[in-house]
């Protein structure tokens, strides 16, 4: 096995794990329960995991409203839910480019990230499989990626100002630079940790590069890669709301601070939610399509 | 007899963190066509990497290896190899797998018919045409192992090669592969060279045992011809004084001469 050579990788390659990402351990009920439970089985392992989390939303909002009672301004449960069932009950409207509804300003920011995500897949990829194949290549780009790697993406957003002088590219501009780099590291290591058997077998059967590449290089990485489009992802989409705090437009960062700036409190913290139920989706949706492409064996 | 293998003073050295380690030195072996070699030794002798070096996997660090008369200079489907581990590759079906194989050596030749035709033909020759559209995680061991043979005939090789193909089966399965290997081989009269360390295995499938010495530069021990009638009967041979002997000679060769050496 050979990871990426350089220090400071251990610690993004190392979450990366396919089998630690692939199977969440809140899917499977401990065997202590089954054994406890010898009747109403299917009943409690279907309750299993939402269980313990209705338990653990009830406490949440139960300390939240504990905590907003004293009047420090923030709003408590019941008016944040009063507030946000207005929100989203026209999510769509438009009352000119700075109000818009809850809809549009999430639909802008995903818009956004498709796109940076997208040309960085488009550019990252590639790149990983050279890197992971060539090791010339590897050595060239591997401290350079150590390098610009753990720089705050935000840092980038003003080299992306100046190169576009808009606002819109530059936020995209950002997205591209911070999710391009999980996507390079783990489809590189992926190719590298494509098991020797494989590429035997590849050379006794005298295969095409296009046949290697189709048959044995792209399966064999694909949960990897997936891996790294996951942590690109998630990371794009913590990135976008601080990206669109600074350069305005619609966006749910943007709307964000302009909630902010109207002291709507309760918005701010719907945004919150809507941020966090997002991400999540974007998470599982990848986490699935991992699963379905890891081959164990 | 025609020679379809021929090593002449073949020998092989790694370079390892503690210099370098001379792993086979001094190896002279031919092998017919039609004829069952199996290499036999202690493990770390480098039966392994001697059947590598007839796989063209890896090059000599001295001497010349010739197959059908032109030198070994890297693999080829006319050298197919069963892997220790079967290496079927997860994301195909068993078809599929033996499939990759039979474009490779055929499709400039024949039509998709036609080598869908050799491959399930091939998958029929190892019991397994029910199971072709199965992926190798849905199939026992002992299948997948037939797959990788199926996988290896079915590029119609001058010389098969099998690494310890049975070495990671239980007991059971292992006996009935080996039946299985032999009809196959009396079937196709392939040539066929084997590694084991598995005495009994190289006695009842072998025309030759080829017993290498123990490493650093490894080297042909000794050479016993096993001189058994085919078809040969698993059962009737365990009363066979000829078998016992076979058995007796390469036990002396294990664990008397060659342990001291070790020792």
């Amino acid at each position: 096995m050979h990871a990426v050579t350089i220090d400071g990788f251990a610690a993004a390659t190392e979450p990366a794990s396919i089998p630690a990402a692939a199977t969440p351990g809140a899917a499977k009920t401990p065997p202590a329960a089954i054994r406890a439970a010898p009747r109403g089985q299917a009943a409690r392992r279907a309750l299993g995991p939402v269980l313990p989390a209705l338990i653990g939303f009830a406490l949440f909002v139960a300390i939240w409203h504990l905590a907003t009672q004293n009047g420090s301004g923030l709003p408590g449960p019941a008016a944040t839910w009063k507030e946000a069932l207005r929100v989203f009950a026209d999510p769509f409207y438009r009352n000119g480019p700075n109000d818009q509804g809850i809809g549009w300003n999430v639909l802008a920011s995903l818009h956004r990230v498709a796109i940076g995500f997208g040309i960085a897949a488009a550019v990252g990829i590639p790149a990983g499989f050279l890197i992971g194949r060539f090791d010339f290549l590897a050595g060239m780009a591997n401290p350079l990626i150590g390098l610009l790697r753990p720089v705050s993406p935000l840092a980038w957003l003003p080299i992306g100002l100046l190169v576009f002088k808009r606002a819109d590219p530059a936020a995209t501009w950002t997205i591209f630079i911070c999710s391009i780099w999980p996507m390079i590291l783990n489809t590189a290591q992926g190719v590298k940790r494509v098991p020797q058997d494989y590429l035997n077998v590849a050379r006794v059967l005298n295969l095409s590069e296009w046949k290697i590449f189709t048959k044995i290089l792209f399966p064999a990485v694909l949960p990897y890669l997936l891996t790294g489009v996951r942590l690109s992802i998630g990371t794009a989409w913590l990135v976008i709301v601080a990206a669109e705090m600074l350069t305005g437009g619609v966006g749910i960062g943007f709307w964000i601070w302009d909630e902010w700036n109207n002291l709507k409190v309760e918005h701010i913290i719907i945004a919150i939610f809507v941020i966090g139920i997002v991400g999540l989706t974007l998470e599982q949706v990848l986490v699935l399509a991992a699963r379905r492409f890891t081959h164990d064996e | 007899m025609k020679r379809i293998v021929q090593i002449e003073n073949v020998g092989m050295a790694f370079d390892t963190k503690k210099g370098r380690y001379t792993a086979l030195a001094g190896i002279n072996l031919g092998i017919d066509e039609g004829e069952f070699v199996t290499l036999i030794g202690h493990s770390g002798c480098g039966k392994s990497t001697l059947l590598n070096l007839i796989a063209g996997l890896t090059l000599p660090t001295a001497g010349v290896l010739l197959c059908d008369g032109r030198e070994i200079g890297g693999p080829g489907p006319e050298r197919a190899v069963v892997f220790q581990n079967h290496s079927l590759l997860p994301w195909l079906t068993c078809f599929d797998n033996v499939y990759l194989g039979v474009e490779q050596v055929f499709a400039r030749k024949e039509g998709r018919p036609k080598l869908k035709r050799r491959t399930e033909a091939a998958l029929a020759l190892v019991g397994l045409q029910e199971a072709e559209a199965k992926f190798p995680k849905e199939i026992s061991g002992g299948m997948k192992q037939r797959v990788g043979i199926a996988r290896a005939l079915a590029m119609e090789p001058k010389i098969l090669l099998l690494d310890e193909p049975f070495g990671a089966l239980d007991a059971l399965t292992r006996a009935k592969l080996q039946d299985e290997l032999m009809r196959i081989v009396a079937e196709t009269g392939a040539t066929t060279v084997m590694v084991t360390h598995d005495v009994d295995e190289a006695v009842l499938l072998s025309d030759r045992v080829v017993m290498l010495s123990n490493g650093p530069a490894a080297t042909v021990g000794e050479i016993l011809e096993v001189k058994l009638a085919r078809p040969r009967e698993r059962l009737a041979l365990a009363q066979d004084p000829v078998h016992a002997e076979c058995r007796a000679a390469i036990l002396e060769f294990l664990y008397h001469k060659q342990l001291k050496h070790a020792a």
